[in-house]
């Protein structure tokens, strides 16, 4: 795993659908274009959901993983 | 209302009908999703549905009627949550059960992680999805614009058309 860095963190966990793609919408516009926002998110829905999220609004997924049900996105801010 | 500018963001209109607690998510998810992927949302309230605009959100679950809602426990151990109840129609009409059934219900959505109908709205105003209220439902039951949400504007067919004809994904729920 690289280490990206990382300007603001968000953590769903816990959170169902439409939560995390609501949150990251909103987290997204504090940070500044070309900044990265870390999210955490147990909802098994996340990944799916969080890209086609990333292709709509353009924001970039740098990295995503996986581990014991927790999914840990890097969006970077585009515009 | 109309969609103009060949760059503007893609539109989403729906239509919820329907005042149920089952039938409440879907539309506030959707628009909520929609405004959150950057997209033009409107939602136009109508018959039963222009209940979900009024100030408290009184939806319940109605299990008469509907023998495929999962009945289930939102406490006690794992085991025991995921047991699903089997009761007869018959006893679901007996006063008070939908108050029952709805109160756990909205335990179980919670204890997930869902969030609540009245939040989901909040977020669908705070995110600028337009909120259109059905005026000759209005009439029909009696409700006034005093007893609607503030972030609501009211209007007819007419007018829902309009914003449906330059959208990209039109769902009647």
């Amino acid at each position: 795993m690289t280490t990206l860095k990382v300007d603001s963190e968000l953590d769903c966990s816990g959170m169902l659908c439409p939560l995390p793609v609501v949150k990251t919408s909103q987290a997204i516009k504090t940070i500044e274009v070309g900044q990265v926002l870390k999210m955490i998110s147990t909802d098994p829905g996340a990944p799916p959901d969080m890209e086609a999220w990333s292709r709509q609004t353009g924001h970039e997924i740098l990295e995503s993983t996986e581990e014991d049900g927790v999914y840990i996105f890097h969006f970077q801010r585009t515009t | 209302m109309s969609k103009t500018d060949s760059d503007a963001p893609k539109r989403l209109a729906l239509i919820a009908s329907k005042g149920t607690l089952d039938w409440a998510y879907p539309p506030f998810i959707l628009a909520t999703a929609g405004a959150a992927m950057g997209w033009d949302v409107g939602v136009f309230f109508t018959f039963y549905g222009l209940t979900l605009l009024k100030h408290d959100v009184e939806a319940e679950v109605s299990p008469l009627g509907n023998p495929a809602m999962p009945m289930k426990m939102p406490f006690g151990p794992e085991g025991f949550q995921n047991i699903n109840w089997s009761i007869p129609q018959a006893a679901m009409s007996i006063p008070g059960f939908n108050n029952v059934a709805t109160g756990l219900m909205k335990q179980t959505f919670k204890n997930k992680g869902v969030a609540a109908v009245s939040d989901l709205r909040d977020t669908a105003v705070e995110l600028g999805v337009g909120l259109i209220g059905c005026q000759m439902t209005m009439d029909v039951f009696g409700f006034k614009r005093e007893d609607f949400v503030d972030g609501c504007e009211i209007g007819g067919a007419a007018t829902f058309l309009e914003y449906a004809a330059d959208a990209d994904v039109s769902l009647f729920v």
